[in-house]
């Protein structure tokens, strides 16, 4: 029976060779010139670069603004979805879910589309409007699924412990349903901090953030700086993801 | 010559995970046509023995055969075997006549005779109309049986039941009981029974094994486990009994409780430790005085169903339980008889610890892989191998494992009518037996001490 | 009241979120080239994309082929390697099953622009020429994590003694493997299959990467490319609605199964 965990063995090389070279690559690369000598040069070019520096500093502030925003929308629906005497149809559910399963270009392009017929400037309004509808789903429907699996018995108890319903929502509910927040976070924060193609649909080109230069460098033949913009990303995304212990919950949210 | 009588040989089988051992040096010889029950609490080590039996684990060391034939190394899809899992191991995918026609299916066995050999056995389960049901639409009591079917459908040599009725309830598994040994006495097959349920073992089985830590503890029919338990382990484990310290005066005379019984036990020499076992239903307990052997106050009284039960003092201070169709109000003062044949005296395991041991100086010394103080002596000199006896109430147990010398866990208690005989099982895997008055639970982290004075050195040879 | 409120906020947000959809669906029906202008009905745009006789030629057509077809290659591949990995990982003990559990995770943490970048700096790296085989060795690269994990859970729920009976009963491995271990994996094989199916269908930015200079197209790329020259191309209307019909039907059939599983469970 124990011989099956050598059934294992293809996968791995295939991790090995797909996922673990390739990051161990970005790593050589980002320190390494155009010449193969190993060099900091990348980074000091990309912490002189104010151009650079302010782009990424948007990118954060961007990402930071549509996490915010998409708490603040979506915890109230997700709470309003996994409450069966607010809402009784499935119907919503699933409208809230589907965004998540058609093509985000797709998407985005129909906003912009929708913002520049209403005459709206394209603009970081529109940025970080287009972005929330983006990504609104991904917050709630992670935060609707720990809500609606939560055991009941925990709001009762606080009722019948004297909580008023406003403390048993802020006592109980809020605290209880932090994985699902969290796990809202990262599917929300991480992809903005990373986005190219969107913020230049929403934006018209106006507005570039960190994806577009890494991608730029990248198109332009420049690998080395490329690599080094992807490894100070990797590093956001480590310290992101820290905010997580149990990954799990992640993937969750997707299925 | 070939033993044509034993359908299966279990022979010197060991086996170990990590450096714990789950079975010691087992052998048994079990008959054809026999209904045999391993039992024993759980992690005894008596399903990872069904394990090996059916192929599912390998033993470290030792040999099975089934009729004569070698089969340790044999695959489990190739031994004459087939097993009833604990819970059911039915295929969710399968309906109950798909899995009960699995086995005959892969044998390739032609359509209509699997079909009439399922029938046969849905039958015998009384589930003839079930075929088409989707298994996880039965109940447990029918998920029972329908396990069961699969597994006799292919008329195997021994059918191996792991612990079968554990998930069911009560009144179900009383009637699930009967219809197994009426299974039994038709198919003529061998069974072997995997439970840690005494009374099942005892309604189901011919011949009962014993289990406690890897170990066989008795072999025999019901009837000689229950009367004639052969240590405190199997009395303590197969119904409800007293275990007393008492003291073999001669053949035929027992001292026990603080007095004197005739019992019918010769041969265990005179002058002699015993222990002395009397189940709770084997004491008469009277309102009158005179003519009772000793004399108890009554301190509680429990009505049990069909009968009471009663927790008495003697006069001489041991705490007996007793079982009675009457019940005696509590604080009245009672007589007790016990009749010769009723008391089942047994040779002591040990009558004291002891332990290979190492001098260290001449107030120090080792074993168990720790040093100890002891009491200054100049006989034997540093690095000299002894070993150490030390009387069971000589150990002090203490509620905080780091102050004692040594660490340990209680691993099992036996209540002695006046005191605890606890075994205490160091990090180590090593036993110490302690006797006291205090209360502990079995899974209690504990220090260990000994004084220094109580820790006798001995030669290594006496 | 409370009731009232709620489902206000509930439509409220979905007409704002659906709105650039709707709008998209509605101006699908006139064959204006610019969005906004309404030129009368006519289901034109509709025709033209099943005949393929669309602005700029057949592109857009075989862009949307090119997509389907990595996606089924990627899903059947990811489903196979999948569950191969997840019955040996399920298998495993300690260390060996942290650390493969733990580069399973990477490709699913990993913003796509890491991973697209990471496999052009590989493919750059070993000098192969990019194009449809490493577009669909990257789908592959982020596919399967999400196929191992969904068929593990349907391992560890699994009754361990499952297997052991078909042993039991006389099947050797391999039979208790097909007859037994595979019919129950089915359900976690096939989400597995579904989920990366549409993850390869959205993805944009590692095919972006791993496409090479061939002009090998998918819909997300063409879709990039043709949003920079600045205009939509009128036959992503239809098609954008077609998918979004398509979707919304899909994810009705499911949760009415589940529903309905879910009714006949309890």
């Amino acid at each position: 029976m124990n011989k099956r965990s050598t059934w294992a063995l293809p996968y791995v090389i295939f991790l090995v060779l797909f996922v673990a070279l390739p990051l161990i690559l970005i790593m050589v690369y980002a320190f390494q010139d155009g010449n193969g000598h190993f060099t900091f040069g990348n980074f000091a070019k990309f912490f002189t670069d104010t151009d650079a520096i302010e782009t990424f500093a948007l990118s954060l502030e961007v990402a930071i603004e549509n996490t915010a925003l998409c708490i603040l929308l979506g915890y109230p629906a997700a709470w309003i979805l996994a409450n069966k005497n607010l809402n009784r149809s499935a119907v919503t559910i699933v409208l809230f879910i589907m965004p998540m399963w058609i093509n985000a270009l797709m998407r985005t392009l129909a906003t912009a589309e929708l913002f520049h017929m209403l005459g709206m400037q394209l603009g970081k309004g529109t940025l970080i409007i287009g972005m929330v509808y983006d990504y609104l789903p991904f917050m709630i429907y992670p935060i609707y699924n720990i809500l609606e699996k939560m055991d009941k018995s925990y709001s009762e108890a606080a009722s019948d412990l004297g909580a008023t319903p406003w403390q048993v929502f802020w006592k109980v509910q809020v605290p209880l349903s932090m994985p699902g927040v969290i796990s809202g976070v990262m599917m929300v924060f991480m992809p903005t901090v990373s986005t190219f193609a969107i913020s230049e649909f929403l934006t018209n080109n106006k507005i570039k953030l960190f994806g577009t230069i890494i991608q730029e460098n990248i198109n332009s033949g420049m690998w080395n700086y490329g690599a080094a913009l992807s490894l100070v990303m990797l590093v956001i995304i480590g310290i992101t993801s820290l905010l997580q212990d149990n990954k799990k919950d992640v993937n969750e949210g997707r299925v | 010559m070939k033993n044509t009588e034993n359908i299966i040989e279990i022979k010197n089988i060991s086996k170990s995970f990590g450096d714990k051992r789950i079975l010691n040096d087992v052998s048994i010889s079990v008959k054809r046509g026999e209904f045999l029950t391993l039992l024993g609490p759980s992690g005894c080590g008596k399903t990872t023995l069904l394990r090996i039996l059916a192929g599912f684990g390998t033993a470290d060391s030792g040999e099975i055969l089934i009729n004569g034939k070698d089969i340790t190394d044999m695959p489990p899809h190739e031994r004459p075997v087939n097993t009833v899992f604990q819970r059911y191991a039915l295929f969710p995918h399968l309906d109950v006549y798909e899995n009960i026609a699995f086995g005959l299916k892969l044998q390739k066995v032609p359509t209509d005779e699997i079909d009439r050999r399922v029938r046969r056995v849905l039958k015998m389960v009384s589930m003839t109309d079930y075929e088409d049901r989707d298994v996880d639409s039965l109940s447990g009591g029918q998920q029972q049986r329908v396990a069961i079917a699969r597994a006799i459908v292919n008329e195997p040599k021994v059918l191996l039941l792991d612990e079968p009725l554990s998930a069911l309830d009560l009144k179900m598994r009383k009637d699930m009981q009967i219809e197994l040994k009426e299974m039994h006495r038709k198919l003529g097959i061998t069974f072997i029974y995997v439970t840690h349920d005494q009374e099942e073992a005892l309604t189901l089985s011919d011949t009962i094994v014993v289990f406690d830590d890897g170990n066989i503890q008795q072999i025999g029919t019901p009837t000689d486990i229950y009367n004639e338990p052969q240590n405190s382990f199997v009395a303590d484990f197969i119904g409800e009994s007293n275990i007393l310290n008492g003291r073999m005066i001669k053949d035929r005379l027992v001292e026990f409780a603080g007095h004197e019984f005739e019992c019918v036990d010769e041969g265990f020499g005179e002058d002699v430790d015993v222990d002395v076992v009397v189940r709770p239903e084997d004491i008469y307990i009277m309102n009158r005085l005179e003519g009772a052997q000793f004399t108890a106050k009554v301190k509680s009284c429990t009505f049990k169903g069909v009968h009471y039960e009663m927790f008495v003092d003697t006069d001489k201070g041991y705490e007996l339980m007793i079982q009675d169709y009457n019940a005696f109000e509590p604080e009245s003062e009672v007589g007790l008889i016990i009749r010769p044949a009723d008391i089942q005296v047994m040779h002591k395991e040990r009558t004291c610890n002891t332990f290979d041991a190492e001098i260290i100086s001449e107030d120090r010394v080792k074993f168990l892989n720790t040093e100890w103080e002891c009491k200054p002596q100049t006989k034997f000199a540093a690095g000299e191998k002894v070993k150490v006896e030390v009387k069971f109430s000589k150990v002090e147990l203490i509620d905080h494992p780091e102050e004692g010398t040594l660490a340990g866990e209680v691993h099992f208690l036996l209540y002695k009518g006046d005191h605890y005989h606890l075994t205490i099982r160091t990090e180590d895997r090593d036993d110490i037996w302690v006797d006291t008055n205090d209360i502990w639970d079995k899974g209690d982290l504990v220090g260990i001490n000994i004084a220094p004075k109580d820790i006798k050195i001995i030669k290594c040879d006496e | 009241m409370k009731r009232f409120f709620a489902q206000f906020y509930i439509w409220l947000l979905l007409i704002v979120l659906y709105a650039p959809i709707v709008f998209i669906a509605v101006f699908s029906f006139t064959e204006s080239k610019v969005l906004g202008n309404w030129t009368g009905f006519s289901t034109r745009l509709y025709s033209n994309l099943f005949t393929g006789e669309m602005h700029g030629g057949g592109s857009l057509m075989s862009a949307i082929q090119n997509t389907l077809v990595i996606a089924l290659i990627a899903a059947t591949v990811s489903t196979i390697l999948g569950t191969i990995a997840a019955i040996g990982i399920h298998n495993m003990k300690g260390r060996g099953k942290q650390a493969i559990t733990f580069l399973n995770n990477i490709p699913m943490l990993n913003p796509d622009i890491i991973t697209g970048v990471s496999l052009f700096l590989l493919f750059v790296f070993l000098h192969v020429s990019q194009g449809y085989v490493t577009v669909v060795l990257a789908h592959i690269t982020f596919c399967t994590p999400y196929v191992v994990l969904s068929v593990l859970p349907k391992l560890t729920q699994m009754n361990p003694n499952i297997y052991e009976a078909a042993l039991d009963l006389g099947a050797t491995p391999f039979t208790a493997l097909r007859k037994v271990l595979l019919p129950l994996l089915k359900p976690g094989m096939i989400s597995g299959f579904i989920l990366a199916f549409t993850m390869s269908l959205d993805d944009f930015a590692v095919t972006f990467f791993t496409r090479g200079t061939m002009g090998l197209d998918t819909l997300s790329t063409y879709i990039y490319t043709d949003a920079r020259k600045g205009g939509l191309t009128p036959e992503l209307r239809p098609m954008i609605t077609i998918m979004f019909l398509g979707i919304l039907i899909l994810l009705i059939i499911i949760n009415l199964r589940k529903a309905r599983a879910a009714r006949n469970a309890a």
